[in-house]
């Protein structure tokens, strides 16, 4: 049937051996025959990535809590997205994914997570961390404190009720580097080291007050209020205060990734419940099993040899995709698995096609040849058209998925975009080449018995 | 088999189905889900009581939330929409709730601000109609080499209309017998039928586009309607594979949400085939016949 039959086949061959590779291992990799320290030429991780709705866990849309009319510039915005991706990764998240949508909204999600409080904590908090001149007065612990310190502005503010208003001598950007340490009597601590700045202040300021009290305070609540006892000149320093090891721990990440240069509000949190999560993954997986035997069935009786050709064709699009999946790391959600059963539906509806012209060339009179050679032209333009109107509306749809933080469309497009360009090549030259094997093996004379005309 | 012949037949059942629905939702309208409306869904399970939906807004009555709603779902977990929770209130709630019925697990918790809905609205609006201008630009282009071939593009978009009146019709009798809500699922349905209609659309109309090459002496009527009788059995085989499959694997993820979301794309793909066959090839001969001249004349003179 296809000159080039071979050639094809062994093609088909080394794609399909690279896919069930990579389908069949969480990690990939090429040992580097030249080294005997082990060190690979070639490692991917593809690990499978399982959604939210599938794992379970957390989702955050976060938005910059600012007027509307207040432009936020796309670096304050990366900034920001940085800062809450580098104190949740510290908190021992793993897989977790921070991402912008839009202008002003950043989208964050945590499978697997359980502590969700934990997460929002550390998230909402702004980390301002303030050393606040308080003279004779012993603020205590947790008290929340008057400063005049406040960001975009340079003036100090008089509260109207009458409250003291304290003077920040300086705030958390003069943090070089912040540790957790253990003091003498076993208590947690954040050491603390100053750049040069922060630490010529501190100096002046210490010199001259010694004997007074120093407040130490975060998001304007009172960590800890110690007297200065002498001049600290060296740039280094350490809090103590009523700290359990995972509080000081989390202040520490806090500090060490310093403040958010805009404050964030959470417009939305979804609570994916593990067992919802659980209980979909093993449906959707039965429900694809038993859509695929029936569907499978329905083509080979019906349309014989070229529905087995087609059914093998399927089988080998799955494994393709899957491994596509795989190495560009696309988190498989539920709408993910819609997105990926349209497609499905795409590459069948193009062999269907085929398979139809196939059986009227015959009827016509064709011969078999000529009828296998002119089925893939003539179904050629419907199914070219046809796809690429699909994936212009899975490429609006992701745009619009995208900038939106619409993480169910985004899902969606991206699997069908992807489904659609691999059934293209499933449809038009797997399914060609099998069917042209079959042929060659079968060789086929009774047309009602093997293509159910 | 004469399909065109019964055209004005096949309109006036598409619109039997439409305008019912769309008066429903006009008068009454459709209730949007907390994905547009803002406000807080908690889902919880039970482990040991089964206490009456009542019971549970008694708890919420007395927390001071709003708006309350309880439904149960199939798996035994209770579906509660309220105005909108902050974290503190949920947690009030939850404690008040384990307090009075034992423990519970939290299955979802879902709180979004009212701003999202209007964006993706809108977004999404425009998001169709550009992906329409697309499409119809790309098929005039496509069938260039026929005659009038801005009109397939536009009949595959009156399709596309189509479908999403009967999705639109369909969501509305489903909100007055089931409860049904739009929701961002409902988006996706939406637009995948979009896509789907205009694929299938696409198909027809190839065959059209290569019958004019073949058949140059038939009558543009009689030439529509053998494509038709042509593309047939690959209508009816595809659409059994793509709703078949979609049919059973969706109606097997079970859940609330996504048995309404099966049921609108089921409904959606069916018309969006339908359409392609009974709406946009009718309306590509009714245009070529400039049918509406003789809709106001008296039949005699028509006959």
């Amino acid at each position: 049937m296809l000159r080039n039959l071979t050639n094809r086949l062994l093609l088909i061959g080394l794609v399909l051996m690279l896919a069930i590779w990579v389908d069949t291992n969480e990690i990939v990799q090429i040992p580097n025959p030249f080294k005997d320290d082990g060190s690979p030429l070639f490692q991917v991780d593809v690990k499978p990535r399982l959604g939210l709705d599938l794992q379970g866990g957390l989702q955050v849309l976060l938005e910059a809590d600012i007027a509307d009319d207040v432009k936020v510039s796309r670096e304050e915005m990366e900034t920001a997205r940085n800062i809450v991706e580098n104190r949740t990764n510290a908190l021992g998240v793993s897989e977790n994914i921070i991402q912008l949508a839009g202008e002003r909204r950043i989208v964050g999600e945590f499978p697997g997570a359980e502590d969700t409080d934990a997460i929002l904590d550390i998230i909402q908090q702004t980390g301002l961390l303030e050393f606040v001149d308080t003279g004779t007065y012993a603020p205590s612990e947790g008290s929340t404190l008057q400063t005049d310190f406040l960001p975009g502005s340079s003036t100090p503010q008089t509260p109207a009720d009458g409250t003291t208003v304290f003077h920040t001598i300086m705030t958390g950007n003069v943090l070089q580097g912040v540790n957790v340490s253990v003091t003498q009597t076993g208590e947690p601590a954040i050491d603390f080291v100053l750049n040069s700045e922060g630490a010529a202040i501190f100096a002046e300021h210490t010199s001259a007050n010694t004997g007074k009290y120093l407040a130490i305070v975060l998001d304007k609540q009172v960590i800890s209020a110690p007297i200065i006892e002498s001049a600290i000149t060296g740039g280094q320093g350490s809090i103590s205060g009523n700290f359990t090891p995972e509080t000081a721990n989390a202040l520490a990440v806090q500090l060490r990734y310093g403040s958010l240069p805009i404050p964030l509000k959470v417009v939305e949190t979804r609570i994916i419940g593990p067992t919802l999560g659980e209980d979909s993954l093993q449906k959707s997986l039965v429900a694809g099993l038993v859509g695929f035997v029936i569907v499978a069935l329905f083509m080979i009786i019906y349309y014989r040899l070229p529905g087995l050709s087609a059914v093998l064709s399927i089988l080998a699009y799955a494994a393709i995709l899957y491994a596509v999946f795989k190495l560009i790391g696309v988190t498989l959600t539920l709408p993910g698995i819609a997105g990926i059963m349209l497609s499905t539906g795409s590459a069948l509806d193009a062999n269907i096609l085929i398979f139809e012209r196939l059986k009227e060339e015959l009827r016509s009179g064709r011969s078999l040849r000529q009828a296998f050679d002119q089925a893939w032209k003539r179904a050629w333009p419907s199914i070219r058209d046809s796809n690429v109107a699909a994936l212009i509306t899975a490429v609006i749809l992701f745009w619009f998925g995208s900038s939106f933080g619409a993480t169910i469309v985004k899902g969606f497009s991206f699997t069908l975009a992807i489904g659609v360009i691999i059934s293209l090549f499933s449809s038009l030259f797997i399914t060609q080449s099998f069917l042209a094997l079959l042929f060659n093996i079968v060789k086929p004379t009774n047309y009602e018995r093997s293509m159910g005309i | 088999m004469n399909i065109l012949g019964k055209r004005y037949i096949l309109f006036g059942f598409s619109l039997l189905i439409i305008i019912p629905g769309l008066i429903i939702m006009f008068t009454r309208g459709i209730p949007l889900s907390i994905d547009f409306k803002g406000g807080s869904l908690l889902e919880v399970k039970f482990d040991a009581a089964q206490p009456a939906p009542g019971e549970i807004l008694d708890v919420y009555d007395a927390s001071g939330i709003k708006d309350s709603q309880v439904q149960t779902s199939d798996s035994g977990s209770f579906i509660i929409r309220s105005e909108f929770m902050q974290n503190e209130t949920r947690d009030a709630v939850l404690t008040a709730l384990t307090a009075k019925f034992g423990k519970l697990e939290i299955v979802r918790f879902d709180s979004v601000g009212p701003s999202i809905g209007e964006q993706v609205t809108s977004r999404g609006t425009l998001a169709v109609i550009v992906s329409s201008l697309l499409v119809v630009l790309f098929i005039a282009w496509s069938f260039r080499g026929v005659q009038n071939a801005f009109r397939y593009g536009i009949c595959a978009i009156l399709a596309m209309i189509h479908d999403v009146a009967i999705i639109f019709a369909i969501t509305a009798y489903g909100s007055l017998l089931f409860g049904w809500e739009i929701d961002a699922l409902f988006l996706t349905a939406l637009l995948t039928v979009i896509g789907f209609s205009m694929q299938d659309t696409i198909v027809v109309f190839d065959r059209i586009r290569e019958n004019m090459s073949i058949y140059r002496r038939l009558d543009f009527e009689a030439l529509v309607n053998h494509s038709i009788v042509q593309t047939l059995q690959r209508s009816i085989n595809t659409q059994l594979m793509t709703v078949e499959f979609l049919l059973l694997a969706l109606i097997m993820f079970g859940g609330a949400t996504l048995q309404e979301f099966a049921s609108i794309l089921l409904i959606g793909l069916m018309s969006g085939t339908y359409s392609s066959i009974f709406i946009a090839a009718p309306i590509l001969v009714l245009w070529e016949n400039r049918e509406w001249e003789k809709w106001f004349k008296p039949k005699a003179l028509a006959g």
